[in-house]
C-alpha cells in the first residue's frame, strides 16, 4: 500500500459499532458460564504467582496457554473473523502464543525467576487489572456476569494478564524467551485499543 | 420554479450523460410512481438506475441472523424501489455472503447488476470464483480492480474473462481521492468499462480531470462515498434545507447530496451504503424528480462548503 499515510484509523474499521457490540454480546451469551471458569483460572494464576516452586510455575503457564488458545479459537477464529478478516491473523497469533507457552512448559524450561522490584510490581498491577479490574469495571457499569470481559474469554483481559504474569516473572522461561513472549500480547492490546478508538470515533 | 432547473419537459430521458428532469413539481407519491432515472453504460449500451447500493460496513454483519435478515429486507426494498446495481468486495468481510443470502431469499430472480472486485496481489481467479459462489450468481456483471491493487496483473485477467464471455464489464476503483494520476493513466491506456471513485458535495477533485476524461472515453462512473460515509450528512442535518432543495424535489439532505452526485453528466451510478430500509427508499427517491443543472450544482456545492 504505497499511499498508506493517507489512511485514517477509521478507514481500517470494516464493521459498525453496533455489529461489533452484537457479536461480543452473542459470544458471551454462547460461552456462558465460561466467564466463571475464566475468572477462577485468572484468580488461580494470581495465587500461583506467589509461589516459586517449579510445578506452580508450570501450572500457571498451562493456565495462561489454555486461555490464549481458547480466545484464539472461540473468539478470534469462530466469531470475530466473520466480520474482520484480520482476526484470522489474531487467532493465529494467539495460538502461537499458546503453543510457545506449552512447548516451554513441556520442555521443562520454567525456572525460578530472578525478580526485579519494578517488573514484579508492574506485572502484579497489570495481572490484577486483567483478572480483577476488567470484570469489576463491567459489573460496576451494570453488566450482568455473562456480559463482562474476563480473562480466558475476552482478548484484552487475557493479553493484559499475560503481560502482567510475564513481567512478574522476568526469569520465567529464561531471558531469551521472555521478550519474545511479550510481543503477541502487547501487539494484540495495541490493535484492540486502536479498534476501540476507531469504534468510538465512528 | 426557476428555469435553470429544467432541461426539458420529457417525463424521463435515457441517454449517456443526459438528465431526466421533470417539468412540473410532483408530490412525493407521484414521484414515487415514476421510473428511476437511468444512465447508459457506453461500452455495452445497457441502462442502469443512477442510484445503486454499496455494502461497505453496512452489510458486514457476520453470522448475526437478525442483521442478515435486515440486510435482505434492505435489498428487497432496494429492488422494489427500482434499484439494480449492488457493489461489494472480498475486502468487505461477510458482505458478499450476506448479499448472496439476500438474493437467494427474494422471490423470483432479482434484477441485480452485480458489481464486485478483485483484491489481491496474488492469483485473482480463485478469489473471483469464491466471490461468485458467495454471491450465488452465474457470473458478475462488473468486476473491478479494488484500489488498483496489482492492477497490472488483475486487469488482463478481467479482460480475458470478458473476452471469454464470463464477465460483462471491467473496471478499476479508487476512493477518497487517492492515486488519481494513476487512475487517469489507466483510463487513458487501458480498455475499461467502469471507473469507481469518490465524489460528493465536498470532495470534487474528480471534476477536474477524471469525470471529463470518463465522458470523453465513454467510461461509466460509479460514485462511492456520496455521503462521505455519513460524515457529510451529520453536520448538514443540523441545518435547515435551503429553498433550492424544493426546486429539485429534495426533502432531505441525503437526497440533496445524492442528486448533486448523480446529476453530474459523467456519473452513471452512485452507490450509497445503508442498512436502513427507510434510507434505501429515501436514496432511490433521489433518482426521481427534477435534477439540478450546472448552475444550481455550483450553488449547492458553494452553499455546503460555506456551512
Amino acid at each position: 500500500m504505497s499511499d498508506w499515510w493517507t489512511y485514517r484509523l477509521g478507514d481500517f474499521l470494516m464493521f459498525s459499532p453496533a455489529t461489533y457490540a452484537r457479536l461480543v454480546e452473542q459470544y458471551q451469551r454462547d460461552v456462558w458460564p465460561a466467564q466463571l471458569i475464566g475468572l477462577a483460572a485468572g484468580l488461580a494464576s494470581l495465587w500461583l504467582a506467589r509461589s516459586r516452586h517449579a510445578h506452580a510455575l508450570r501450572l500457571q503457564a498451562l493456565l495462561l496457554a489454555s486461555a490464549f488458545l481458547w480466545v484464539a479459537w472461540a473468539f478470534h477464529w469462530q466469531r470475530y473473523a466473520s466480520i474482520n478478516w484480520a482476526a484470522t491473523y489474531l487467532a493465529l497469533a494467539f495460538a502461537v502464543q499458546a503453543a510457545l507457552l506449552l512447548s516451554l512448559v513441556l520442555a521443562g524450561r520454567s525456572e525460578t525467576p530472578a525478580e526485579r522490584k519494578w517488573t514484579l510490581r508492574t506485572g502484579c498491577v497489570l495481572a490484577l487489572a486483567g483478572v480483577v479490574a476488567f470484570p469489576l469495571a463491567g459489573l460496576l457499569m451494570g453488566r450482568s456476569w455473562s456480559q463482562i470481559a474476563v480473562f480466558g474469554v475476552s482478548p484484552e483481559p487475557t493479553a493484559l494478564t499475560g503481560i502482567g504474569l510475564l513481567l512478574a516473572r522476568p526469569g520465567w522461561f529464561g531471558r531469551s524467551w521472555h521478550g519474545a513472549l511479550l510481543v503477541i500480547p502487547v501487539l494484540s492490546l495495541v490493535i484492540g485499543a486502536a479498534t476501540r478508538l476507531a469504534l468510538a470515533d465512528s | 420554479m426557476k428555469r435553470r432547473t429544467l432541461l426539458n419537459r420529457l417525463p424521463w430521458l435515457v441517454a449517456p450523460g443526459a438528465f431526466a428532469l421533470r417539468a412540473q413539481a410532483e408530490s412525493q407519491p407521484e414521484r414515487a410512481a415514476l421510473p428511476a432515472l437511468t444512465r447508459v453504460i457506453a461500452s455495452s449500451g445497457e441502462t442502469i438506475p443512477v442510484v445503486g447500493l454499496g455494502s461497505w460496513i453496512t452489510f458486514n454483519v457476520g453470522n448475526d441472523r437478525a442483521a442478515r435478515t435486515q440486510c435482505a429486507e434492505v435489498m428487497r426494498a432496494f429492488f422494489g424501489a427500482g434499484g439494480r446495481l449492488i457493489d461489494s468486495s472480498p475486502m468487505y468481510g461477510s458482505s458478499q455472503g450476506v448479499i448472496g443470502d439476500g438474493l437467494q431469499s427474494l422471490a423470483g430472480r432479482p434484477p441485480v447488476f452485480s458489481a464486485d472486485k478483485v483484491w489481491t496481489s496474488s492469483a485473482g481467479a480463485p478469489q473471483i470464483e469464491t466471490s461468485r459462489q458467495l454471491w450465488r450468481v452465474p457470473q458478475f456483471d462488473l468486476l473491478q480492480v479494488h484500489n488498483l491493487l496489482a492492477w497490472e496483473q488483475q486487469l488482463p485477467l478481467l479482460q480475458a474473462m470478458k473476452a471469454d464471455g464470463r464477465l460483462r464489464h471491467v473496471g478499476i476503483t479508487t476512493s477518497e481521492g487517492r492515486r488519481h494520476r494513476e487512475v487517469e493513466q489507466i483510463m487513458r491506456s487501458q480498455r475499461i468499462d467502469f471507473v469507481q471513485l469518490s465524489y460528493n458535495l465536498l470532495d470534487r477533485e474528480a471534476e477536474e480531470r477524471l469525470l471529463p476524461l470518463a465522458q470523453e472515453r465513454g467510461i461509466a462512473v460509479l460514485v462511492n462515498r456520496p455521503f462521505r460515509q455519513g460524515d457529510l450528512l451529520r453536520p448538514l442535518q443540523r441545518q435547515p434545507l435551503p429553498g433550492w432543495a424544493g426546486e429539485i424535489d429534495c426533502s432531505t439532505w441525503a437526497q440533496v447530496a445524492l442528486k448533486f452526485a448523480i446529476s453530474h453528466p459523467a456519473v452513471t451510478c452512485a452507490i450509497p451504503a445503508t442498512s436502513s430500509i427507510a434510507h434505501v427508499r429515501e436514496n432511490l427517491a433521489a433518482a426521481r424528480g427534477r435534477m439540478p443543472d450546472a448552475a444550481l450544482r455550483k450553488r449547492m456545492a458553494g452553499h455546503v462548503a460555506a456551512l
